[in-house]
């Protein structure tokens, strides 16, 4: 049965059913967890709401998801949001239309992310560092946009991006699922995606191959800053100004760990964009049935911490090979196939984090 | 000269240099009064950061220490406000729980064979988390023993005080360079950080080098974390956000390399001062608005890693 399911959503199987399990649980202490309702032309309700609120994070996991792959990190994303819906809210402070602003911000996106990559790629410096000059210094621009003020705007157009809705559905939800499945197609349909899984799985053998690694990885950045524009300027039409203190602060680690928790190993290789997505969706759902079960929200961060904890044991190489010896024929035992690559390695995760995160 | 003491002398080089800016802007920079705030303002990132170059040496990182620092405050003022134990059995307990929460990071970081990024970021959850259970909001600390420490400093000519946090935070500093220079603990350090198979068949014992590594850290974050509750008089879980990147880029401004293996403690120091300095001069200048510091950070960050960058080139090409 389980053979028959289609590849892709068989790789993503364990995180599926680890956010059915959480919405459950949801269900368990919010029974009206499921109830949506129509109100003013929109649909209101539990679900809705996760997937309006989680806009962020997934956006900058789709980022995040490629960066990881070419074995890099992306710390900056968070000051990134800041400086972007900066930019958005002086630009209609400034006169300038709707389109304008977002037009400026999604360059100041990109121009982050190229910034970051042209350390990685041409500098050679490691990712954590290169991305953390940027996450270090980009609180500090975005204060110089916005005049130590929260830049506020009156700007519909603006606001529709952050709290509108089409067809019934909030905006937000429909940006990062559009951004998401536009950049499956892009890596998916095209060779692009397998040449990123090469460029992180070993960049010397890649290069040597014929793959323009450097421009790959640039490039990988600058979408990563692109997302980060994307989502900067959600949360600044959501709460109607860019605040360059609190806009998308920590959300760069709630970002990799949606990474982290979708499959994608942080040492770089084999990704999935859809099991990121769903990652950001569970870390939602955690919040929100948090914040629904009346429990302080202060536990958030230590439940955050035990999935982690969880996911690490999951995913360590000892465990892994434990599982592999269990898993393996015994005439295949002495083969020389590698343990966290490949389909049988993904759903050995299932049963295995189905038992972990369960409670 | 060796190629290894270039960053650690552009770092003095600098300092020394923007002092002497602001000496000739504002002359009074240079009175004992201001070195001693200096010292004092600094204190707990100052500690934090010697704990945090140790774990850099080996090539690892800590995110944790700025939650570590806030669980620690408000650890030590639940404690002082509901029960009757004296501050220093309080020091005490805290020091323990910071350094055993850093030995079991190390400890997974080796058994799991996982990056100490992700281990430590899970750390730094798990303490923010733990001082938002204990209190929500800012607790005072109002104890006698609390307010003679405030009250120990030696006056220096020309008004200025060394506090106890300032002295604290100096014999920290003294003892990370024996610790890093003078013992075979600091030569497992740095062989952990010139690599780990080399260390290995050098007979570097791994797991306990890492174990201590991430334990001092952690020690070092709970100090701090006392010094902080010090300086500031309460216990707030909100305190101390991002003190893990103040430390990391103190660390890398005093020359110490990110990939591990080569730096020095007395570098860390002064990379804490040349923070600190930024930020005094925003305040004698007064019309700079604060965020100027993290902007001119960022951008000495910038210049170390090049420059770190290219020392590792030019060396390189001298062996070829």
């Amino acid at each position: 049965m389980m053979n028959r399911l289609h590849p892709a959503l068989r790789r993503i199987l364990p995180q599926l059913i680890t956010l059915v399990v959480v919405l459950g649980c949801n269900v368990l202490v919010f029974p009206d967890f499921f109830k949506i309702e129509m109100a003013n032309g929109r649909l209101y309700g539990s679900i809705i709401d996760i997937l309006n609120r989680g806009a962020p994070v997934a956006l900058l996991a789709i980022g995040m998801t490629l960066v990881i792959a070419t074995k890099g990190i992306d710390l900056s994303v968070g000051a990134v949001m800041a400086i972007c819906g900066a930019v958005a809210a002086a630009a209609v402070a400034g006169g300038s239309d709707v389109a304008t602003a977002v037009v400026l911000a999604l360059c100041a996106g990109i121009a982050c992310g190229l910034w970051n990559g042209f350390l990685v790629a041409v500098l050679n410096i490691q990712p954590i560092v290169a991305t953390l000059i940027l996450m270090v210094a980009g609180r500090g621009v975005a204060q110089l946009i916005t005049e130590g003020v929260i830049l506020t705007f009156t700007n519909e157009g603006l606001i529709f991006l952050g709290s509108g809705s089409l067809m019934a559905l909030p905006m937000p939800f429909l940006i990062w699922l559009g951004f998401g499945v536009l950049t499956a197609i892009l890596v998916r349909k095209t060779a692009l995606g397998l040449l990123i899984e090469a460029v992180g799985i070993n960049l010397r053998a890649s290069t040597l191959s014929g793959v323009r690694g450097n421009v790959l990885i640039v490039a990988v950045y600058a979408i990563s800053g692109l997302c980060a524009a994307t989502a900067g300027i959600i949360v600044a039409a959501d709460i109607k100004g860019a605040d360059a203190n609190n806009a998308g602060l920590w959300l760069e680690l709630d970002a990799i760990l949606a990474v982290v928790i979708g499959g994608t190993s942080l040492l770089g290789g084999r990704f999935t964009l859809a099991g990121s997505l769903i990652g950001a969706m569970i870390i939602q759902s955690i919040n929100t049935g948090i914040l629904l079960s009346g429990f302080p929200p202060e536990f958030n961060l230590i439940i955050k911490a035990f999935i982690i904890l969880v996911i690490l044991i999951i995913q360590s190489p000892i465990v892994q090979s434990v599982l592999f010896a269990m898993r393996m024929p015994p005439d295949l035992s002495n083969d020389d196939a590698e343990p966290v690559e490949g389909g049988s390695a993904r759903d050995r995760d299932a049963s295995v984090q189905k038992e972990g995160m369960a409670p | 000269m060796n190629p290894r003491y270039l960053p650690l002398l552009a770092t003095i080089a600098i300092f020394i240099l923007a002092y002497a800016l602001c000496y000739s802007q504002y002359p009074n920079m240079l009175s004992t009064r201001v070195v001693g705030n200096l010292l004092t303002d600094n204190a707990y990132l100052g500690i934090a950061a010697i704990g945090m170059t140790f774990v850099i040496l080996t090539g690892g990182i800590d995110l944790s220490i700025g939650s570590v620092i806030a669980f620690t405050g408000v650890f030590i003022a639940v404690l002082l406000a509901n029960t009757s134990m004296h501050p220093m059995s309080v020091f005490a307990l805290a020091l323990l729980i910071s350094t055993c929460f850093g030995a079991l990071m190390g400890g997974i970081i080796h058994t799991l064979e996982m990056p100490p990024f992700i281990v430590t970021l899970a750390g730094m959850f798990l303490a923010r988390g733990m001082a938002f259970v204990l209190s929500t909001e800012s607790i005072p600390i109002t104890h006698d023993f609390y307010d003679t420490l405030q009250d120990v400093f030696f006056r220096v000519p020309g008004k200025g005080r060394l506090t106890l946090i300032g002295i604290i935070m100096i014999v920290t500093v003294i003892i990370g360079v024996v610790l890093a220079h003078r013992t075979r603990f600091g030569s497992y350090v740095y062989a952990l950080g010139g690599g780990l198979p080399a260390a290995k068949l050098m007979g570097v014992p791994v797991a306990r080098t890492t174990v201590c590594v991430y334990a001092l850290s952690g020690f070092m974050a709970g100090l701090s974390g006392i010094v902080f509750s010090m300086y500031t008089s309460a216990g707030y879980s909100l305190a101390a956000v991002g003190v893990e990147l103040d430390a990391i880029a103190a660390v890398v401004i005093g020359g110490t390399l990110l990939t591990g293996g080569s730096g020095f403690m007395i570098g860390t120091l002064i990379g804490v001062l040349i923070m600190g300095l930024i930020q005094t001069y925003i305040i004698f200048d007064g019309t700079l608005s604060s965020w100027w510091t993290k902007i001119v950070i960022g951008g000495l960050l910038f210049t170390f890693i090049l420059l770190q960058r290219g020392l590792v080139w030019v060396t390189s090409r001298a062996r070829i």
